[in-house]
């Protein structure tokens, strides 16, 4: 499937600040799955935008602008064509051992309450596929996604106690239940190709969880299911943190608003919309 | 046991008679009258509070905490103990050291399943943003404190090495001056190392690993979390003996990669920073994105190799409890050497016979949390309560890969002069290692901790040790006296 993409953000501030930093994890890159055929960036600032690989093989790239800043816009847009694997990611950039992603961070510690739950829902099944699945539909169920329930530092924890959350929270649990029936998994951050073809107002978060014999595989629990070719992947992490679209400082300045549009839509689709 | 009956005194050795290196102390303290001992203890009192007082400007809610228990009578040790003791330091720093180069590059003891790969990759210390990357020099860990005890005449143990910022080294300083002002006549008597040099030696490893566009002549900050920390009193002491800047977060930015430090005069371009707080809190664009202390873009700057970090980041991965048990292993597999140090014995609780084993002699053993530090999280199974002993069982039968155990050591005494007298405590000492481009070395002595009450091994200062000066003296001179004329 060829799907388009658009995703603007704009920061906005009430009271410019002197300078800004971001790290901007938006550009996908190819694995067995998907194919990238074509991406750019933008950034509406004078700036030296700077193109690395992070720890994780994410691309990364990094800018400083001087202030007074009154607002800073970066737009990506591009056409990726996308293969069914059946949820398997093979071919993509691996830069550790998946025994890494056995680590615990802050935003995926288990807490006693998601232990008990990822082993109740497992218990019966056999294999590692089968109890993610278990994991995947559980979670799917009993989650209710709420926009408003959660913020971008909420722990796995915290969601599970109010079972509430966007696709950050429900991908942090899935990760914290499926490393603690010992399955390594990360985060997975990009884009989601819906029904409606309305304009979103966030990329899309899922996790990928580590089956022996199969390699990695993608599980999306917001959704309920595993994805096939309605995913883009963009960057992978222990969690949201190191696989954030943009992560930014700035000094001096307040009042930072933040603008999201993101546009997914089935390239054809997308150019008649045009 | 009775740790009384089986320890080792450095003064009076196994056999009672007094140890070569303390023969001149012990002889001088039979001559001094205690009233002498009692007004020098109060005038280190005096002069340390005097001290104290200077730090109180800075935080003066603290400045209570920071009056650390002195004691007046210096720990010895003889050139030829302290040369193997060098050698040891020396070798294990740089096993240490070649062990991050190899985790954070191609990972052969990894792959030579010499230690497993999970202890490494989990390890909350080990930092993935690292991995794949050189750092300047290939050097990891600049400075180390490497926690030393020893229990008889021969052998000197490693209890913990400390690779990430470690501290103390002030009170070394401090010591040592506060000592030659008391104790002009025991200096005249004894040939003692200097330890003065110690910031220059700093100084010149830091400089050593600077980028090279700095042309041998680099700016160098000290970077601190503040005052509120535990340890600012040191920072601004180093900062001030280094005599470079002592900074904040807030006062260094990024740009394009190049660390900046505002100065009145504008931007300064920044090459080294001794940074003397957590990797976690260093960079918020890449590590806890609510640190207010670090300097956002830092480690853009730091990958782009345009300025070095000491120590290096993640290089907490080769101190912690659990990569302790294998640094014997760790220090053949890169140098093709014994260990010149010995290890402890550890039990790995995370393996299952050791951990049947120490949990059933809890009441023996010394239990520490893999990823603790200050005595904090720590039992010690002889000294400790009926339910604090159960409460450790809990523990480690819900995370045994947390704990590490080991035997209690007959830690070795030395004297100290207390109100009622002179009286033998338990004590450990951390000398500080330095390594650099330009080699490895190591000042004569280091910080000795003592546990002031009787029978106590705790000798952090966290939970009321204290600490004293620590010579090295000629054995040339000491060997002198007993060879006489007949």
């Amino acid at each position: 499937m060829r799907i388009r993409i658009r995703h603007e953000t704009t920061y906005r501030y009430a009271e410019p600040p002197r300078m800004a930093v971001q790290h901007l994890r938006l550009s996908p890159r190819n694995h067995d799955g998907q194919h990238v055929v074509d991406w750019r960036i933008d950034v509406d600032r004078d700036c030296r935008l700077v193109q690395s690989e992070d720890a994780f093989g994410n691309t990364l790239h990094r800018f400083s602008v001087d202030g007074p800043i009154e607002s800073i816009s970066t737009v990506v847009e591009g056409e990726v064509t996308t293969f069914d694997m059946t949820g398997v990611v093979a071919g993509a950039v691996e830069r550790f051992p998946p025994i890494l992603y056995m680590r615990e961070t802050p935003l995926t510690t288990p807490s006693a309450a998601i232990g008990d739950f990822a082993r109740e829902t497992t218990s019966k099944e056999s294999g590692t596929l089968a109890k993610l699945h278990a994991l995947l539909g559980a979670i799917h169920e009993s989650l209710t996604f709420d926009a408003a329930a959660t913020h971008s530092a909420t722990t796995a924890a915290e969601c599970f106690e109010h079972r509430k959350g966007v696709c950050q929270d429900f991908s942090h649990l899935f990760i914290a239940c499926a490393r603690g029936i010992g399955a390594p998994a990360r985060y997975v951050s990009g884009y989601f190709l819906g029904s409606d073809g309305e304009d979103q107002v966030a990329g899309h978060a899922w996790a990928e969880a580590y089956v022996e014999d199969l390699g990695w595989v993608a599980f999306d629990p917001t959704h309920g299911v595993a994805p096939q070719e309605h995913h883009v992947r963009v960057a992978v992490a222990l969690d949201y943190l190191g696989a954030a679209p943009i992560r930014g400082a700035h000094s001096g300045g307040a009042g930072e608003t933040l603008d999201v549009k993101v546009r997914v839509a089935q390239a054809a689709a997308f150019s008649q919309s045009q | 046991m009775d740790s009384r009956i089986t320890q080792f005194d450095e003064l009076a050795g196994a056999d009672g008679r007094t140890r070569a290196p303390y023969r001149k102390l012990s002889q001088w303290l039979a001559e001094t009258p205690p009233e002498l001992l009692a007004s020098r203890r109060e005038q280190a009192e005096l002069l340390f509070r005097r001290i104290g007082i200077t730090f109180a400007v800075y935080g003066a809610q603290e400045a209570t905490e920071r009056l650390i228990p002195f004691d007046i009578l210096p720990r010895i040790l003889a050139r030829s103990e302290w040369t193997t003791l060098e050698k040891g330091l020396i070798q294990r720093v740089t096993a240490l050291n070649a062990f991050l180069a190899d985790i954070y590059g191609a990972g052969e003891i990894l792959r030579a399943g010499i230690v497993p790969a999970d202890l490494v990759y989990r390890n909350p210390a080990y930092c993935p943003d690292m991995a794949g990357r050189r750092v300047p020099y290939d050097i990891y860990v600049h400075i180390a404190g490497v926690d030393i005890v020893r229990t008889d005449d021969q052998g000197f143990f490693v209890l913990e090495d400390n690779a990430r910022t470690p501290s103390g080294v002030s009170y070394m300083l401090e010591n040592r001056e506060v000592m030659m002002r008391l104790f002009p006549e025991l200096f005249a008597l004894h040939r003692v190392a200097p330890i003065e040099n110690y910031p220059d030696e700093l100084l010149a490893t830091l400089r050593s690993v600077a980028p090279p566009r700095a042309n041998g002549d680099p700016t160098i900050v000290l970077m601190t979390p503040g005052q509120y920390n535990s340890a600012f009193y040191e920072h601004s002491f180093l900062a001030d003996k280094l005599g470079v800047e002592l900074v904040e977060g807030r006062d260094l930015f990024v740009r394009d990669d190049v660390v900046y430090m505002r100065t009145t005069e504008g931007p300064r371009r920044v090459d080294v920073i001794y940074r003397r707080i957590d990797d976690d809190f260093l960079d918020p664009l890449c590590f806890r994105p609510d640190s207010a202390l670090g300097v956002a873009g830092l480690m853009g700057a730091y990958h782009a190799g345009n300025v070095t970090l000491a120590n290096a980041v993640g290089a907490g991965a080769a101190d912690d409890k659990a990569m302790y048990t294998y640094m014997p292993d760790i220090i053949r597999f890169y140098l093709g050497e014994a260990p010149l140090l010995q290890n402890v014995p550890t039990f790995r609780c995370r393996e299952t016979e050791a951990l049947t084993y120490v949990l059933d002699h809890l009441d023996e053993l010394v239990v520490k949390e893999v990823n603790g530090s200050g005595g904090y999280g720590m039992l010690v199974g002889p000294h400790a309560a009926k339910a604090q002993i159960e409460e450790f069982r809990a523990k480690l039968k819900a995370h045994p890969e947390n704990f590490i155990a080991q035997p209690t050591l007959a830690l070795s005494t030395c004297p100290i002069a207390m109100a009622t007298g002179v009286a033998p405590r338990h004590v450990d000492l951390r000398p500080f290692v330095l390594q650099g481009a330009n080699g490895a070395r190591v000042v004569p002595g280091g910080l000795t901790r003592v546990a002031m009450t009787e029978k106590s091994l705790v000798v952090n200062s966290s939970q009321g040790g204290g600490t004293k000066d620590t010579w090295v003296i000629d054995d040339a001179w000491v060997a002198e006296e007993p060879m006489g004329q007949a």
